[in-house]
């Protein structure tokens, strides 16, 4: 049975100690942001040199206005997925040559003057399909991204790391000579790192929003749900990581063995579509993977809870083993 | 009085890798009465500190009983015994008075905060990061939070180390008014001087085993029935003749006669004129008594 009294007092020593450490509130929070407004200048403006254009089956080589130049021409296999990328302004226009039609959304300036080519070239001939849709830009796709690899190295060396040092200064030794039991110390851990990375976490989003206003199509409700879920298991994983270590310098390179692979294969920084098989298996095996999908699913798309309930679900049970796991091998000492 | 800490073939074995099995403490039995200080003496590595985290219940034994009030040691004990380790660090950012109140929330029953500070004189750092404290000061703070669950017995590992003179004279103050208050002490220390002032009952440890037991005055009497007679040097002459109730030892500047009848020893040196200006009397010391069980080997 926990004690209330126990876990306040563990819970409010851990609080004060990552509040009063300024040099954390740094990278925590101005670090992310950085990032973000600095990917937003890089890449905000959408500079493509060439209008690029869809074509459902095959590109025809008879008609004339395949052969514009400055117009990049893209062979589609499916036409629902393709709407999709016009809606997102991957693409400016889209041709169904089978069926003579041509999609566009009326909110982008290039398909409006791809269509212009269009009509101007002879391709009178297709009927206008409209679509809308907001632009996503690569911020908008990136963020939740830089939200997942930010809570993921405060959950990991947040948790992992001060453990360890705990361990290695004697903190925890005094702490096991009193009736605290390893439960109450271990949760108010989890607890004290989970309120203050979603605090931070939710202090990037918003504050990120504000600035530029990027794609939110799901519920906030269930971008915080899976982002909890998402810190939890990395907290978690962290706790695994520091149940016997006994020396910072070993909990550094585990860590970064565990950091690095999902940095690298989670899709953070770009998609890992056409990556090879064995890469996309194995970053199904990565907690960060489930939360990235997860929280682009929501707010690119606006996936409800049920339509990332793979994820939620393996990112639950992923927390369950790292508990069990870590709280066999847990030493004091 | 009653016996607080019994202890029955104590034995803890350490097995490190690929190496040697260490037998840290083997075969340790001793009994603890209440409301004494018990120091445990010996070299470096001789199991001191094992021995008292075997006590502390910090460390599980390979083997062997240790009973607190006749029964086992478990929850109770947690809550009845105040623990200062010899090396301890404290979380981060925490204040003293912080980690006062948080110690002080592990338990049922408490020390009122004003009365640990007052007794550990406490008063001019309470609001300072405990990371910024002097090592007096960090002493006196652990040993405030030994004491915030108003402990039967009192587990003192080293305190003393690395203090300057007078703040080690400042913590033997604080420690004999615990004692006043009926606690029980355990204490391990180097310090002779120490084990002297505060101590009761001495147990001397070495290789994991205990090699003397009882009290410092019985220790000395029964190792020892001579004093030490000290001259400079170039006082004694080379053709003094031997005497048998005395041994008699050159050290650089120093003449040493160990005397069994120091009486005779003084006659015997002035019958042979010499001078007894710059002597220097005095009893044997638990120092000499340390000496002599341990050997004067270097230790690790």
């Amino acid at each position: 049975m926990i004690s209330l009294k126990h876990f306040h007092a563990v819970f409010m020593a851990r609080n004060r100690e990552f509040i009063r450490d300024r040099s954390s509130w740094a990278w925590n929070i101005f670090f992310p942001i950085l990032l973000i407004v600095g990917l937003a200048v890089m890449f905000g403006n959408d500079n493509r040199a060439v209008f690029k254009v869809g074509v459902y089956p095959a590109v025809p080589e008879s008609e004339s206005f395949f052969k514009t130049r400055h117009m990049q021409f893209v062979p589609v296999d499916e036409l629902t997925a393709s709407i999709v990328r016009i809606e997102r302004h991957q693409l400016d226009l889209l041709l169904d040559v089978q069926t003579k039609r041509y999609w566009v959304n009326d909110t982008s300036p290039n398909g409006y003057i791809s269509e212009k080519l269009l009509l101007a070239d002879g391709g009178s001939g297709y009927s206008r399909e409209q679509v809308s849709g907001r632009e996503v830009r690569y911020v908008d796709w990136v963020l939740p991204g830089i939200l997942g690899m930010n809570m993921m190295f405060a959950c990991l060396f947040g948790v992992g790391y001060v453990i360890v040092r705990y361990r290695k200064s004697g903190v925890l030794k005094r702490l096991k000579a009193t009736p605290l039991a390893a439960v109450e110390f271990l949760s108010a851990q989890v607890a004290s790192r989970l309120w203050l990375v979603m605090a931070i976490t939710l202090c990037v989003f918003f504050g990120t929003h504000f600035v530029l206003d990027f794609t939110m199509h799901g519920s906030y409700f269930s971008l915080i749900f899976v982002l909890t879920i998402g810190a939890i298991a990395l907290i978690n994983l962290g706790l695994l990581v520091a149940a016997r270590t006994a020396s910072e310098e070993l909990a550094g390179g585990l860590l970064n063995l565990f950091t690095w692979p999902m940095l690298v294969m989670s899709g953070v920084w770009f998609s890992l579509e056409g990556a090879h098989p064995f890469v996309k298996s194995f970053a199904q095996i990565l907690p960060l993977t489930h939360i990235v999908d997860a929280a682009r699913a929501i707010m690119i798309d606006g996936a409800s809870l049920l339509d990332v309930g793979w994820n939620v679900m393996y990112l639950m049970v992923f927390s369950v083993v790292c508990v069990i796991i870590g709280a066999k091998l847990f030493r004091w000492e | 009085m009653s016996t607080i800490i019994e202890v029955r073939d104590l034995v803890k074995h350490f097995q490190p890798k690929k190496k040697e099995l260490v037998k840290a403490v083997d075969g340790v039995s001793l009994s603890i009465e209440q409301g004494i200080c018990f120091g445990l003496l010996g070299p470096n590595g001789a199991g001191k500190t094992t021995t008292v985290e075997l006590l502390e219940g910090i460390v599980k034994p390979t083997s062997g009983e240790i009973l607190y009030r006749g029964k086992p040691i478990g929850d109770k004990f947690r809550h009845d015994a105040g623990i200062m380790f010899q090396n301890t660090a404290l979380q981060d950012y925490m204040t003293v008075t912080e980690a006062l109140n948080m110690f002080g929330s592990f338990y049922e029953k408490t020390v009122p905060l004003e009365k640990l500070i007052e007794q550990c004189a406490l008063q001019e750092f309470l609001d300072r990061d405990t990371r910024k404290l002097s090592g007096g000061q960090k002493q006196r703070v652990l040993l405030a939070i030994a004491l915030v669950n108003d402990p039967e017995v009192v587990f003192l590992d080293e305190p003393t180390t690395g203090l300057d003179p007078q703040a080690r004279r400042n913590f033997w103050q604080l420690v004999n008014d615990i004692k006043a208050n009926g606690k029980t002490i355990v204490l391990t220390t180097h310090y002779m001087e120490e084990a002297k002032l505060l101590c009761d009952e001495l147990v001397f440890m070495d290789h994991g085993k205990i090699i003397a037991q009882g009290n410092p005055a019985d220790l000395l009497s029964n190792r020892f029935n001579d004093v030490l007679l000290d001259l400079p040097a170039d006082s004694v002459p080379d053709t003094l003749p031997a005497l048998s109730t005395h041994t008699f030892t050159l050290n650089s500047s120093r003449a040493e006669f160990l005397t069994t009848d120091i009486d005779k020893t003084v006659k015997h040196l002035t019958a042979h004129g010499v001078s007894l200006t710059g002597m220097e009397v005095r009893s044997r010391s638990l120092e000499d008594l340390f000496i002599d069980l341990t050997g004067q080997e270097l230790r690790a």
